[in-house]
């Protein structure tokens, strides 16, 4: 089953026919991703991949029956895809790139409160049900099928932990890329209740970074929510200065709550197994899994 | 990115925000002219003269002082123009070194003349990351440090949220205005103030407004005697004219450097270096160098291309520091081939010759690791290479020792 994307998604690609767009795109059809389409204003009406160009995402709506998009137009324009993409009625909104401004993303964020959908990212590799569909920007061989699930803010620490998961001897039901900027469509918290409601996910890896409340908000959630599932956790940036941002626009230590130490503290607290270094994201899932972590 | 005092002074102005007006002056030879062209703007007595760099406390540092005569103004000018101004915020804080002032900011006497009709608000502008929509700090205590008064004095500090379609209503500015505790002229004059405050916030893309003190002068209008103002980097491609404006000479000339080469660098203290692509796994990596015993000495994210240039470039940038006593590659391969990677590592290398003298440690993970790893050992280099996260914390550990 897994969530958000799988092999029945029908996808549509929003800057299709530029140069990450297109490169991306050939990988994850490459994959067997299910991508019905794509979107360039301009050049509707062409095919690119073998597959057809549309000008707008209404009409690939109507012609393909898109029900998923992913984003990869270059950060001017980005906000404006997010809300093309969901006044049309794509339920999956997954936007790639990094660099939109802030004020964009607080009027798209409130836009998007009138529209049944889900927006992941942006600024993240995407997300992935390894087998079924692809649809980011991460190295597809490293997430083998099974049953754990990976949220995450960053692109490399996820498939970091994918391939410690996967060398552990288990998979991945879904992995979900939630973005590394100040605002997201879908927080820590969200992507973790999915995971936790999917009957296909037995245990979940969350990995968060310096800045905001995100992962203590999931925490508290997994709590509360009185779910079994294991949950493995790791923040980065114990060593990160304080005020200074860490390459992802969101990663900065503002106040007391929003450093690792905080953020692995209440996560133990609320009974995640937290691993204090990224080697052993693989090896504690291992023991969660048989109840001795 | 932040502006100077006098930069976002500029701004605010142009968005019709009432400000305390000032010259800047960056040579004391100019001083005569400057102060003669302030006094002829504003009639001011007393001058006031401010260091201009990135950190707030300058006061308590004897960054800003008040001269009551030409020759007093001229002497504070003198003075603070040049030295190492130490306050709680710059490197090191008050025990640090400091930082150099290159500029001052001559301003007028805001509070003349009638020093006790005088009142000092806070008031900053941010986006609130929880709630996802812009907020309105602000507090009968101003002058103050904030997050103090907030500690000891909660209820005193207002926020106002607002709506991000909708922007900043009336209601909201007359409500602030009542809080602040106004009437008569002064309160048509905070709303007039809070509206172009908010305007000029949205329409530079800031993500930081703060302005501390906001002074109800004698004569009841509403002017911002200081202003910390902080741009989001993403929005700048909207503002040239902003952009522009960053002075790279109140950055670390490192980082200045690693900008231009595309790579994202902060250095830090520590006696290990360190070159990662992506973000997140940069910062898990300095997390596991200092489980390892070490002390991360920067974070450096290559990004997606990690070829031969890029990592020469961050090499050379790395070893500026004195301080590095081995350095740790940690690249995840994905769409990047790891032996793409190590081919790069290889051949900057050797391009640099005896400029390494210190150990380097390569863990490559992913896309052809295998190869990578084995053109790493075969390479004759003096080039440790790892696979797993875990060999490469071991690897570390032995070095630093």
């Amino acid at each position: 089953m897994s969530v958000l994307v799988n092999k029945d998604s029908k996808i549509i690609v929003q800057g299709f026919t530029g140069k990450e767009g297109t490169f991306h795109s050939g990988q994850m059809i490459e994959y067997g991703t299910p991508v019905v389409g794509g979107v360039t204003p301009g050049k509707g009406g062409q095919e690119h991949l073998g597959k057809p160009v549309f000008n707008t995402v209404a009409e690939a709506v109507d012609k393909v029956a898109a029900d998923t998009s992913i984003i990869f137009v270059p950060p001017k324009f980005a906000g404006d895809a997010i809300m093309e993409a969901a006044e049309a009625g794509i339920k999956v909104i997954i936007c790639i790139t990094e660099g939109i401004p802030v004020q964009d993303m607080v009027k798209v964020k409130a836009y998007l409160n009138k529209y049944d959908c889900i927006l992941i990212g942006p600024n993240c590799p995407g997300v992935i049900t390894p087998g079924e569909a692809k649809v980011g920007i991460m190295p597809g061989f490293v997430f083998k099928p099974g049953r754990i699930g990976v949220i995450s803010k960053s692109g490399t620490l996820t498939y970091e932990a994918a391939d410690q998961i996967v060398k552990a001897g288990l998979g991945i039901s879904t992995a979900i890329g939630i973005g590394g900027d100040p605002i997201i469509g879908t927080p820590t918290k969200e992507a973790v209740e999915l995971l936790m409601n999917d009957p296909e996910t037995d245990a979940i890896v969350m990995i968060g970074e310096i800045g905001g409340n995100y992962e203590a908000l999931a925490a508290k959630y997994i709590s509360e929510s009185g779910n079994k599932k294991p949950v493995v956790g790791f923040i980065a940036g114990k060593t990160a200065p304080k005020g200074r941002t860490m390459g992802h626009a969101g990663a900065i230590v503002g106040g007391e709550d929003d450093t690792a130490e905080a953020k692995m503290r209440i996560m133990a607290a609320n009974g995640i197994h937290v691993v204090q270094s990224p080697a052993d994201i693989g090896s504690t899932m291992l023991k969660a899994l048989k109840g001795d972590a | 990115m932040n502006l100077h005092e006098y930069q976002g002074k500029e701004l605010l102005a142009s968005y019709g925000v009432a400000i305390q007006r000032g010259v800047v002056l960056e040579d004391i030879s100019n001083f005569d002219t400057a102060l003669g062209q302030l006094k002829e703007e504003t009639g001011t007595d007393f001058v006031v003269v401010k260091a201009q760099i990135h950190a707030g406390g300058r006061g308590k540092g004897g960054g800003v002082k008040l001269g009551k005569n030409d020759a007093e103004v001229k002497e504070h000018a003198n003075n603070i123009l040049g030295m190492m101004l130490k306050t709680p915020q710059t490197p090191g804080g008050l025990e640090g070194p400091g930082k150099l002032v290159r500029k001052v900011l001559l301003t007028e006497d805001s509070y003349a003349p009638d020093f006790d009709a005088c009142k000092e608000f806070y008031i900053s502008i941010l986006m609130d990351r929880g709630r996802k929509q812009n907020v309105i700090i602000y507090s009968t205590e101003g002058g103050m440090d904030i997050e103090k008064v907030a500690e000891e004095t909660p209820h005193l500090v207002h926020k106002e949220y607002i709506d991000p379609h909708l922007g900043l209503q009336g209601f909201q500015m007359r409500k602030i205005a009542f809080n602040l505790g106004l009437s008569g002229k002064s309160f048509k004059e905070m709303c007039k103030f809070i509206s172009k405050l908010y305007a000029a916030f949205v329409g530079a893309d800031a993500s930081l407004f703060e302005i501390n003190p906001c002074l109800k002068a004698g004569d009841d209008s509403i002017i911002a005697v200081d202003c910390k103002v902080s741009l989001d980097d993403n929005a700048l491609f909207r503002h040239p004219d902003l952009a522009a404006k960053r002075d790279k000479t109140e950055e670390d000339p490192a980082e200045v450097e690693a900008g231009e080469f595309g790579l994202n660098y902060v250095k830090l203290d520590g006696n290990v270096g360190c070159m990662v692509n992506g973000a997140g796994l940069a910062m898990a990596t300095m997390d596991i160098i200092k489980l390892s015993g070490g002390d991360p000495a920067n974070f450096l994210d290559v990004g997606g291309t990690a070829d031969a240039e890029r990592v020469e470039n961050a090499f050379r940038i790395i070893l500026r520091d004195p301080a590095v006593k081995c350095i740790l590659i940690n690249i995840f391969g994905g769409i990047v081939r790891c032996d793409r990677v190590a081919q790069g590592v290889v051949d900057a290398y050797k391009n640099m010759g005896d400029q390494i003298q210190v150990p380097i440690i390569v863990r490559l993970q992913g896309t052809n690791a295998d190869i990578a790893k084995k053109l790493i050992d075969e390479s004759g280099l003096e080039v440790q290479s790892a696979i797993t996260l875990q060999e490469a914390a071991d690897a570390v550990a032995k070095v630093i020792g």
